[in-house]
């Protein structure tokens, strides 16, 4: 039971479908199992203890990813937007490692430490030269892979500390796509856009749902709204998984270009807080299109919660203002899993109470190199901070170790940013702690403001003490014309409370 | 009588073609068949036998077959004719309502 297997039940369930690249002349089934096979062989023979991938999504990831699993050591994207410094250190601890990598890269991997660079071009070469007897053997001379054994290593985006490695053994990354992906239950006319990167956990997490369900996987190689626009209409893209980030410009792209996307019926957002602004024109713009609101982490295999297409759409003609507010929920916890809200002192909270997010299942791994952080009864602690209404409907609003402790009252940058967003004039919001003698930590925002619309410190203050209470009141409202975001959709805080914070503690105005 | 399973443990049919890969596995042995004849070790030379009455329901590939009570799950990788058991009792299809794509 590894990753693998997924592969070798699509060939054996349809091995003439298309299930990666284009409409036409695409890899079939078959072929991309053929492939990875002989990937297995050349991984044997090179010695590699781990396989990594350093570059753009590209149609060589599902054969690394593949040939890593059926030959039994892990596989590790890297983030290749990483600084040298960085990269150095996750170099460091994946020793002993292959590394694919864009053409491009080589020398910068050379330079950080890496031993064993091939680039994408060279692997695929050497994996076609190999003698198909891989492939007409049926893998007999694979290793069997225990489930126990580390499928992927992903190093976590770390927007607020060093990059942890998360591992993701076989075992939760099989069940996560078994428990809620039904087997070839997709007509072959189905196709999948990918356009997260490949060392996002959706990025990973696509390949096995998309292929297990029997869609086609076309990759986007790097995120550009035209070009989304572009392959989805040419490739009659039916299904995509978006960050936020991309949504807006996905939406103006296709206005730019008049076109409807006539062919994509569903979209999937996570990674990050979607504006509700958005979601509803989403809905607006494409009636068509089915939305779902992903919920996940990289150490719980990918989603643990969703708000379905009838949700979003019961909540977007609804007029109750707790309906309605759903749009910015993630939905309910998947079947296969158990999430709780719990408090300080780990007791579980009851509706509408704020807390952290905890959450049990096959899927969540909850674990780094060298160090499980499950409790002893397989909890896993998300540092999320949330709720769940009265129906159920679970909401994120943020991380923990974002939450603003000013005075003895700690408030969550989330609530404020909702509200800040509420405001006609405003684009995004992003809500910070930063320094303050008198309180230890101050509210401060950073807003982008709509084109053409205006809106000072002073009204927007008034806006927020007017909504929330006064302590909730911004300080500080620093205007910019664009937040910072990780390409993966997170907003960077980080960045944000160095910069507010370099100019030393905060001017309060109350 | 009975097989000491494992998750992971891949299994073969000695009446069919089917394929299973034990997903979750209780502690102690079970008598697993299918067809009516004792799950086999994927490599096991076994002179095929013949499927059994009652054991003729057929397998589907990308189906999970459980008996929660046992804490047994199987996942068939390779369908047949014949009815995964446990002793004489069928095992069913593992129900899940499918769920929206979210990746």
């Amino acid at each position: 039971m590894n990753i693998a297997m997924l592969l070798e039940m699509a060939a054996e369930g349809d091995p003439e479908r298309v299930v990666l690249g284009p409409r036409a002349g695409g890899t079939t089934a078959t072929e991309l199992l053929d492939r990875s096979r002989r990937a297995a062989l050349y991984i044997q023979k090179s010695g590699a203890r781990t396989v990594g991938y350093f570059g753009l999504n590209s149609d060589a990831l599902p054969v690394a990813l593949f040939g890593a699993a059926l030959a039994g050591v892990p596989f590790s994207p890297v983030n290749y937007r990483a600084p040298d410094e960085q990269l150095q250190g996750i170099l460091a601890r994946i020793e002993g490692g292959l590394m694919i990598a864009d053409e491009d890269e080589v020398a910068r991997l050379g330079a950080c430490g890496a031993s064993h660079v091939v680039t994408k071009g060279e692997f695929l070469a050497a994996v076609d030269e190999l003698a198909s007897d891989a492939a007409a053997s049926g893998g007999a001379e694979f290793p069997f892979v225990d489930p126990e054994e580390i499928g992927v290593l992903l190093f976590t985006s770390g927007t607020t500390s060093e990059p942890k490695a998360a591992v993701l053994r076989h075992r939760h990354l099989v069940s996560y796509i078994i428990s809620s992906v039904e087997f070839l239950g997709c007509g072959p006319d189905e196709a999948q856009l990918i356009c997260v990167p490949p060392y996002h956990i959706a990025g990973i997490a696509a390949v096995l749902s998309s292929l297990y369900a029997g869609r086609r996987i076309m990759y986007l190689p790097a995120f550009d709204a035209a070009e989304w626009v572009r392959l989805a209409v040419d490739e009659h893209i039916t299904h995509a998984m978006v960050v936020p980030t991309m949504l807006g410009r996905i939406l103006d792209a296709a206005e730019a270009a008049g076109v409807t996307l006539s062919t994509l019926r569903h979209l999937s957002y996570g990674g990050g807080r979607m504006p509700t602004e958005l979601v509803e024109r989403t809905l607006r713009d494409m009636p068509h299109v089915d939305l779902v609101n992903a919920y996940g982490l990289t150490e719980t295999s990918s989603t643990i919660a969703m708000l379905t297409p009838d949700e979003h759409r019961e909540a977007f003609a609804s007029d109750d203002p707790a309906v309605r507010g759903r749009l910015a929920s993630v939905g309910r916890p998947l079947p296969s899993l158990e999430v709780e809200v719990r408090g300080e002192d780990d007791a579980v909270l009851g509706v509408g109470e704020k807390g952290e997010i905890w959450v049990r299942g096959e899927q969540v791994a909850g674990e780094y190199v060298g160090n499980s952080v499950l409790t002893e009864d397989g909890w896993f602690r998300t540092r999320d901070a949330g709720w769940f209404d009265a129906e159920g409907f679970l909401y994120v609003d943020g991380r923990l170790d974002d939450v603003i402790v000013r005075g003895s009252e700690n408030l969550s940058p989330g609530e404020i940013e909702d509200v800040l967003m509420a405001h006609p004039a405003v684009a995004e919001a992003a809500v910070i702690g930063i320094p303050d003698a008198e309180w230890g930590e101050a509210v401060a925002a950073v807003v982008v403001l709509h084109p053409g619309a205006a809106a000072d410190e002073d009204e927007l203050q008034t806006w927020v003490r007017q909504r929330l209470r006064s302590t909730k009141m911004p300080a500080v409202i620093e205007f910019r014309p664009e937040l910072p975001y990780s390409p993966t959709g997170k907003l960077l805080r980080r960045v944000l409370r160095d910069e507010l914070s370099a100019g030393g503690p905060a001017q309060r105005r109350d | 009588m009975g097989i000491q399973l494992k998750a992971g443990l891949r299994l073969r049919s000695a009446t069919d073609a089917c394929e299973v890969v034990v997903v979750k596995a209780p502690a102690e042995p079970v008598d697993l068949r299918c067809g009516g004849h004792a799950f086999l070790p994927t490599d096991a030379e076994a002179a095929p036998q013949n499927i059994e009455a009652g054991f003729d329901g057929g397998t589907q590939l990308g189906k999970r077959y459980a008996d929660d009570d046992l804490g047994l799950e199987l996942l068939c990788t390779k369908p047949g004719e014949g009815a995964i058991s446990v002793g004489e009792t069928v095992l069913p299809v593992k129900g899940a309502k499918p769920l929206p794509a979210s990746d």
